[in-house]
């Protein structure tokens, strides 16, 4: 009985492996129907959640408004059919260009505590209502911020690359493997970048779907190398949910804040 | 997965004789099943780290024939898809083709046919991929070193799929 999800390479000696304690994080992912397709065009669904269990609506519905698709040619595509329900959101896309698209949601926001009235003040908002509010003037306040993008790829036809960390802000991923030609029993190979460079440290967490189905959940952690790489195996074929976290020190108007940017993925490993 | 592999004609010969034809018989079995449908089927010749040397054939579902949804299939023939489908404009002529009935299908190619003169001599395998709409899918691979030997005949059974799949040669 095999007791690891995956197995890491050997020869990547920066790479640490350890199963990770069960977490029982909320975690954001889009699934779509479909990874891979053939034909002219095709439409696909997706659906879109954060939740405990991968990848079982059960929390909250992602929100839409965060979301983009972008073509192989880098023009955004419009989603179609929207709907959002308590658990779970759901949208469709029209493929109609050969290539890899890329389904993003992101979000950029503060969070910040401070002691009000013999009580623990909490708040969270964007850039400006923490100007707008003062947040920044309140007694002995900590504020953090953070970076988050959830994504997803998906391929119809020949896989391309023009998707792929365009920004050069946050966590972005640059595949060496294509995340449309991951196979169980082959190696992947991803590279992270942050801000734009390749990402060492990066904290990396791997699961495979249908957690529910199984006593264990484990989670493999693994470490990006100096070039931000980090190798794994599949061995099972399934859906998989790979989150990347970094916290580093920002700034926010001459003031030293903590900063914790994600980049969360869902794929899949086909069978050979 | 339990396969036999059967060897013969080991005596080596020059080169592939001029004028011999390569034989490939690929069968598809019958199926006792509720909703059957014909396999998609891909055929190709690639080297042992898996590159694509030369598509044979795939039989899918011709979209000139009414089906608008032919090539949407095509993905689940994997690793051909993988490996050449994707980067191939379909349908191309001479390897596109139509879905087959159950039963044993010859493809015959002469030693100079386009799809065997890019082979270089040495080690290669046939690949015979089956997938099936509301069924299952297989893959056979038969190793074989080109040129082929006289009289070489090398055959692999599947075991849901796909039937015997045979590569010969066939003196003229």
């Amino acid at each position: 009985m095999k007791t690891s999800l995956l197995k890491a390479s050997a020869a990547t000696a920066a790479m640490t492996l350890a199963i990770a304690a069960p977490a029982n994080a909320h975690r954001a992912w889009m699934l779509p129907s479909t990874y891979t397709l053939s034909g002219d065009e095709q439409w696909i669904t997706v659906d879109g959640a954060i939740s405990n269990n991968l990848f079982t609506p059960n929390h909250v519905a992602m929100r839409l408004d965060g979301v983009s698709v972008t073509g192989p040619d880098g023009a955004p595509i419009e989603m179609q059919n929207e709907a959002s329900g308590e658990i779970r959101s759901v949208f469709d896309l029209h493929l109609q260009q050969q290539g890899t698209y890329r389904l993003s949601a992101g979000g950029d926001g503060y969070f910040a505590s401070w002691e009000e009235g013999g009580e623990r003040q909490r708040w969270r908002g964007d850039a400006e209502t923490l100007a707008a509010e003062g947040i920044e003037n309140k007694p002995d306040v900590e504020i953090s911020r953070n970076v988050r993008r959830t994504e997803t790829f998906v391929t119809l036809g020949q896989p391309s690359e023009g998707v792929f960390a365009q920004e050069g802000t946050g966590l972005e991923l640059k595949p060496v493997t294509h995340p449309n030609d991951v196979y169980a029993g082959e190696e992947v190979t991803f590279q992270f970048l942050l801000d734009g460079s390749p990402a060492e440290g990066v904290t990396i967490e791997l699961v495979r779907g249908h957690d529910r189905y199984r006593d264990a959940e484990g989670t493999v952690e693994l470490t990006t190398d100096a070039d931000g790489m980090v190798k794994f195996t599949p061995d099972t074929p399934a859906p998989y949910w790979l989150s990347a976290e970094h916290e580093s020190e920002g700034n926010l108007n001459g003031r030293a804040i903590a900063v914790r940017t994600s980049y969360v993925m869902t794929f899949e490993a086909l069978p050979f | 997965m339990r396969s036999i592999l059967t060897l013969a004609g080991l005596s080596l010969a020059a080169g592939q004789a001029a004028g011999d034809t390569i034989e490939l018989e690929i069968e598809i079995p019958r199926l006792d099943v509720a909703e059957y449908h014909r396999p998609y089927v891909a055929i190709w010749v690639a080297r042992p780290d898996h590159s694509v040397v030369s598509n044979i054939g795939v039989w899918y579902q011709q979209e000139s024939r009414g089906a608008e949804e032919g090539e949407t299939w095509l993905k689940d023939l994997r690793q051909w898809w993988r490996r050449t489908g994707r980067s191939l404009d379909m349908p191309v002529d001479g390897i596109s083709g139509p879905t087959q009935a159950p039963g044993t299908h010859t493809v015959q190619l002469s030693s100079d046919d386009d799809r065997l003169s890019a082979l270089e001599p040495g080690e290669y395998q046939l690949v015979v991929e089956a997938a099936r709409e509301v069924g299952g899918r297989e893959m056979l691979t038969v190793p074989f070193t080109w040129p082929l030997t006289e009289g070489a005949n090398l055959s692999l059974n599947g075991e849901r799929e796909l039937g015997t799949v045979t590569l010969r040669t066939q003196k003229q």
